[in-house]
């Protein structure tokens, strides 16, 4: 077993040494921090922005450079947080209340090098994590009919919702929602185009690019804009990079735990850097001796969260990877990406294309390598960044949003779409539906619709199929059973708690 | 008529209702077929009927329970930002690259209180020579930098 995993680990690195890889995997982690770092743009906007330079590429290598960006906007993030208090994404948000202190107290330098060589060691053990925990994942997977990954994907939609936070009913109606509009195009198995009201731009479907990209990125700067700018900017006091014995001390636990902590939850739907770190938080300052010093620079509060982050993010791989299910927004566009490759993300992927797989895991200690290479030497020029008012910012944003999602087919009709998504993301975040669960359901909507099909066909029409089935019975129960923790009144206050903990 | 304690809620109960219910209308020519052998019609429909349970007891439970009420909305950052992309798109291939790129950065910079013409203006062309040297020269991106060019 052990050794199958360093064959297959070797294998790995095999593919993602060679010097195109490395290159993609640099190209990715650099961007990837450039546009985390910038205030206001999370790691979906950013994801979806670059994906359209991806298409030209050889799928391991546009996978590998995907992933390179999420890490690099990860940890690009949480630099603009401990710098200047304004998350670029829900997942540095905790950062931002021990690490900016710290950075008000002096202490930014040791901020960032604690995040940084947190988050690698993170990156380490969650890449093992993932190399352990795939093969036999997918080779239960396989066993699956397509009964079972109906109930597979009802349970990945329902625990995605269940995690995050906010209105249950409303989650749900946006998951709907996503499904209905991912089924918009010519139906596979009629050759039926359905929902496409005669253009024929819209008989592919809707663009995964401007699906998310309206709705994360132009929605975002629209609400970024109607507020005023107010930066505390603690750039002049980063000196040196180094952590003292005692910090080192202190974090060195926080980081263990984190990293544990994380890469369980981000093998989670719903799960990843998010919920990852929120949770992180939350534990230490469980666990501290003093929590009073939480909120007030403690390094734990930097340390176990980032850490955290950074093994979930990895870890919410996995379910992609073997089961084909992607659990939040930053793994449905990975769906998309492989889709354009012609990969259809599930179990037989391993076995089908294993240097595409092992060499996409090998990459990602490879990135988290780069990441701290790279981010400690220039954090001079990150800070720089920093410095350029949001007033200049976001055009230059929509004007590369806007050329990424020209280029996509060369059609000014893919911009008009992402404008409408646009206006649709701005009222939903004025109504507080949260847009993630709606790209889940966009991605799953024709897998969903093929898999029900395949088993009502297979049953001759019969609905019990999915009760009947032993692991699809489980799967189902599993989704009401979560259902039912969030109904009963006790243990929604305390996953209030938990939320309303970490933010305050 | 009872009072509406949770805007927004309601709001999005309509939305869903509003969604629900044209899948169901516009979908009503696919062929549905029979459980065993779905046509075209089956999901959507059963998407469409989900969607109008779902925002109709949203709506619903929204004249019970208060929440927050509606946040401001100002049309000129969504109308400048959305409508300056929409038209960038548009004029992309007629008048080249260079040329819309000002148009954009110039455009959607209004939408911003602090607004400096000046800087938009030294901002846009600045960003237009980079969006040359990256996309066009760089990524070879078949896109026409001046009117006419392409």
């Amino acid at each position: 077993m052990s050794f199958d995993i360093l064959g297959h680990l070797a294998t790995g690195f095999g593919v993602a040494l060679t010097p195109i890889n490395v290159l993609h995997a640099f190209i990715g982690v650099l961007v990837g921090t450039l546009i985390g770092v910038l205030p206001g743009i999370g790691p979906v906007a950013t994801i979806a922005m670059l994906l359209p330079t991806t298409y030209g590429l050889q799928p391991v290598s546009a996978l590998i450079m995907l992933a390179g960006i999420y890490y690099g906007a990860q940890y690009g993030g949480s630099t603009t947080s401990i710098l200047i208090n304004m998350p670029g994404e829900t997942s540095s948000a905790v950062t931002c209340l021990d690490g900016h202190k710290m950075a008000l107290q002096g202490q930014a330098g040791a901020a960032l090098a604690i995040a940084a060589l947190g988050s690698f060691f993170a990156g380490c053990v969650s890449t093992v994590f993932v190399a352990a925990f795939s093969p036999p994942l997918s080779e239960l997977a396989l066993k699956f009919g397509p009964s079972e990954y109906c109930s597979l994907m009802i349970l990945g939609l329902i625990g995605a919702v269940v995690l995050a936070h906010g209105s249950l009913l409303k989650a749900i109606g946006m998951i709907v929602l996503g499904l209905l509009l991912g089924i918009v195009g010519t139906d596979v198995n009629s050759g039926m185009a359905r929902f496409a009201f005669g253009v024929p731009e819209l008989t592919d479907g809707l663009g995964i690019v401007s699906v998310a990209m309206g709705l994360f990125g132009f929605a975002e700067i629209i609400s970024n804009l109607e507020t005023t700018e107010k930066r505390e900017m603690v750039a002049a006091k980063v000196k040196g990079l180094w952590l003292t014995r005692k910090q080192l001390r202190q974090a060195a636990p926080a980081v263990a735990r984190g990293t544990a902590l994380g890469s369980v939850l981000g093998l989670l739907p719903g799960g990843g850097a998010m919920l990852a770190s929120f949770a992180s938080y939350a534990v230490e300052k469980k666990v501290a001796k003093d929590p009073s010093r939480f909120g007030k620079g403690a390094i734990e509060g930097v340390a176990g969260p980032e850490s955290a982050n950074n093994a979930g993010a990895q870890t919410s791989f996995i379910p992609l990877l073997t089961l084909g299910i992607p659990e939040n927004a930053v793994m449905a566009l990975m769906v998309g990406a492989m889709t354009i490759h012609n990969i259809q993300p599930g179990p037989q992927v391993m076995t089908s294309n294993p240097a595409l797989f092992w060499g996409l895991i090998a990459s990602m200690w490879i990135g988290n390598l780069m990441l701290v290479v790279l981010n400690l030497p220039l954090i001079g020029m990150w800070i720089k960044l920093l410095q350029v008012p949001y007033r200049l910012l976001y055009p230059a944003i929509l004007l590369f949003c806007s050329i990424g999602v020209y280029t996509i087919n060369n059609a000014h009709f893919d911009v008009s779409q992402t404008a409408v998504f646009g206006l649709l993301g701005i009222v939903f975040l004025k109504l507080e539906c949260e847009p993630a669960p709606l790209l889940l359901g966009f991605v799953l909507g024709p897998m969903m619709e093929e898999n029900l099909r395949r088993a009502l066909l297979l049953s001759r029409g019969d609905p019990t199929v999915f009760v009947t089935r032993p692991i699809s019975l489980g799967m189902l129960l599993a989704a009401v059973l979560l259902l039912l923790l969030i109904v009963v009144p006790n243990l929604r206050r305390k996953r209030e708690e938990v939320f309303e903990e970490a933010e305050t | 008529m009872p009072a509406i304690r949770n805007p927004k809620d309601f709001l999005a109960g309509l939305i869903f209702v509003a969604f629900g219910t044209a899948a169901i209308v516009l979908g009503s020519d696919y062929p549905l077929g029979t459980a065993a052998r779905m046509g075209p019609g089956y999901f959507p429909r059963i998407l469409g009927i989900l969607l109008i349970v779902l925002g109709g007891a949203l709506s619903l439970r929204s004249l019970r329970l208060a929440g927050p009420p509606l946040p401001g909305w100002k049309w000129r950052p969504v109308l400048v930002v959305l409508l300056s992309v929409v038209v960038f798109g548009l004029v992309l291939t007629r008048i080249g690259l260079v040329l819309s790129t000002l148009g954009l950065i110039f455009a959607s910079s209004a939408a911003s209180r602090e607004f400096r013409p000046k800087e938009a203006l030294i901002s846009g062309i600045l960003l237009a020579a980079l969006a040359v040297g990256v996309f066009v020269i760089g990524l070879k991106l078949v896109i026409p930098i001046w009117p006419g060019s392409g």
